[in-house]
């Protein structure tokens, strides 16, 4: 693991009128480390992972991020531009309902290849030929390569949302639930795959999750937050077998033994 | 003039001064930035919408009273739209109309460029449905704005992608995307992309107006207009086997007419005035009837 931090979130705020949505938040993720944000139902998860992905203004706080070139700059500060070309390179973003994050009207392989015609990529036969590649590491057959996405599994559509985000070799992804609204018995194989490709890839991944273990299964540090606030952070196996925050312990003997 | 004189309910070219110096100034804005949607206060037309409103509007804001109109509808002057447009002008402004491409000034269009290369000097006014080219596959129209400030057009491509991957080629054959001036997508409205190479680069003045969406785009004379594609697909125009039956012109835009009812067909030029000018001269295709003849060759003596 690489010494510096390739996001670095520092006193952040979020703010909807006089309520509070999150507050107080600082931490770090460093490159190829997966880290998991959980806490209960209107904690803040998604409002500290929309404003550290720059999906919505902050109130307060910084939020730097490590580019290719090695500048670190807060993305309050690039242009609109800037931001919106890290969005669709550099990261991922994969939602909790795929309906949000796949266009559902085109084919599987324009939905994969879309980010490679984006960056400027002309040629058709490569980008079909990349489209196909990714399919595949998603366990998606190459035959389905024409099809909606209206026609797969939700599981399918998952899987295939990974692969549209992960085409252009981003080095930090931000997930939402990404198995929360699938059938216990796909989630399994949808994290496994998961699992392997952040491992093979060396991504960074912020991870929110209200279930314990998916934050077990992927990741290396946790971050418990309540009513907006931080209570908790560390190594997830420290925090799950030694929690120390009283919300924590409760979270954590809520879960059933496994 | 003067029949414009004789109806003093209307001013000339029936939109009072301010509207039109509104739409010249959004027109001249369009002209600044090739390619560039400019939003205008789109005025209601005594028309329905589909009937061109935008381009009507346009034309009665550069319309001059020494000009001469041409009004064509699918390449024909003859149509209703056509011919309800040009009677539109002819009686609000008095300005003379004309078939003939080579001797307008001003050509209305919807659905086609004229055959005969455009001139220096004239203006293309072109009726527009849609002039959002990335509608299909973001209807958010904050969204279609940022992409297009920010030059984010891989949606444009995605189209095209979808085309191949369904058809084998890119099937798009009417209002196929263009790039202008290196700069912004550009809907060149529902013309065949035989016609897109005809933009590229034309001394005309091209001038763009929908009405129901309240936009007008522009393209000023020389500017560069590439049709997108694929490195391995590449932009290719409709080429036609035939020749026009009627005046055996080879490398125009043919439509296929039934000529009577018992299924018989045959290929003629869209271009109405291209046409006729040829069979003027005297040219003719294997379609005319054999008695015709002989007054086709005494017409060309
Ligand atoms: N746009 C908004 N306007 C006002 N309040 C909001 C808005 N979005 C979220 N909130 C509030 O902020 C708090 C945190 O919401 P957030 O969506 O971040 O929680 P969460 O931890 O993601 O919850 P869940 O697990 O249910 O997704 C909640 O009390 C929520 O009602
Ligand atoms: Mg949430």
């Amino acid at each position: 693991m690489s010494s510096q931090p390739i996001l670095s979130v520092r006193n952040l705020e979020r703010r909807y009128g006089a309520f509070i949505g999150c507050t107080d938040i600082s931490f770090d993720v460093w490159p190829g480390e997966v880290v998991a944000i959980v806490g209960e139902s209107g904690s803040g998860k998604t409002t500290l992972l929309n404003c550290i992905s720059g999906r919505m203004e902050r109130s307060a706080g910084t939020v730097c991020y490590r580019m290719r070139d090695g500048r670190f700059p807060d993305l309050g500060d690039l242009s609109e531009a800037e931001r919106r070309f890290l969005a669709r390179t550099d990261w991922g973003f994969v939602h909790q309902n795929p309906a949000d994050g796949l266009r559902m009207r085109v084919s599987a392989g324009a939905n994969v290849g879309e980010r490679l015609m984006a960056v400027g990529e002309r040629h058709y036969g490569n980008i079909r030929r990349t489209a196909t590649d990714w399919l595949e590491r998603v366990e998606i057959a190459a035959a389905r390569i024409d099809d909606q996405p209206v026609a797969f599994s939700g599981g399918m559509r998952q899987r295939l949302q990974i692969a549209r985000n992960l085409v252009t070799h981003p080095r930090l992804i931000f997930m939402d639930e990404p198995t929360g609204g699938l059938d216990v018995s796909v989630q399994a194989r949808v994290l496994d795959l998961l699992r392997m490709l952040v491992a093979d890839l060396g991504l960074a991944v912020v991870i929110v999750t209200h279930d314990l273990a998916v934050a077990r299964l992927l990741s290396q540090r946790m971050i418990v937050m309540k009513s907006g606030r931080i209570v908790e952070q560390g190594l997830t196996d420290r925090v799950l077998d030694d929690p120390r925050h009283p919300y924590t312990q409760l979270l954590v003997a809520s879960i059933p033994e496994s | 003039m003067t029949r414009a004189h004789a109806l003093p309910a209307y001013n000339f070219a029936y939109l009072d001064e301010q509207t039109k110096r509104m739409i010249r100034r959004v027109i001249l804005k369009a002209i600044a930035i090739p390619g560039y949607q400019v939003p205008f206060a789109s005025r209601e037309m005594p028309m329905p919408y589909g009937w061109g409103t935008g381009g009507v509007q346009v034309t009665a804001a550069v319309l001059g009273p020494h000009d001469v109109l041409k009004v064509i509808d699918q390449g024909a002057d003859d149509t209703t739209n056509a011919v309800s447009i040009r009677a539109f002008f002819a009686q609000v402004a008095g300005v003379a109309t004309t078939t003939k491409t080579t001797q307008a000034t001003i050509i209305q269009t919807r659905h086609r460029l004229p055959e005969t290369p455009l001139q220096a000097g004239q203006t293309v006014v072109y009726q527009v449905p849609i002039p959002e080219p990335l509608r299909f596959l973001e209807p958010r129209e904050t969204e279609t704005r940022v992409m297009h400030g920010l030059e984010e057009y891989g949606l444009i491509h995605v189209k095209l992608y979808e085309d191949i991957a369904q058809h084998g080629h890119i099937a798009t054959t009417y209002a196929y995307p263009v790039k202008v001036e290196g700069r912004y997508v550009m809907d060149p409205s529902p013309i065949p992309k035989f016609d897109n190479p005809k933009m590229h680069r034309s001394p005309a003045l091209q001038l763009f107006g929908s009405g129901r969406e309240k936009r007008i785009y522009a393209l000023p004379p020389f500017t560069d207009v590439v049709s997108l594609d694929f490195e391995d697909h590449p932009f290719q125009v409709q080429t036609f086997k035939a020749h026009c039956a009627l005046c055996d012109a080879g490398g125009v835009y043919l439509d296929e007419v039934v000529t009577d009812d018992h299924g018989g067909r045959m290929f003629v030029c869209s271009d109405t005035d291209y046409c006729e000018t040829r069979r003027t001269e005297g040219h003719r295709g294997t379609g005319l009837p054999s008695d015709r003849e002989d007054a086709g060759r005494e017409d060309a003596r």
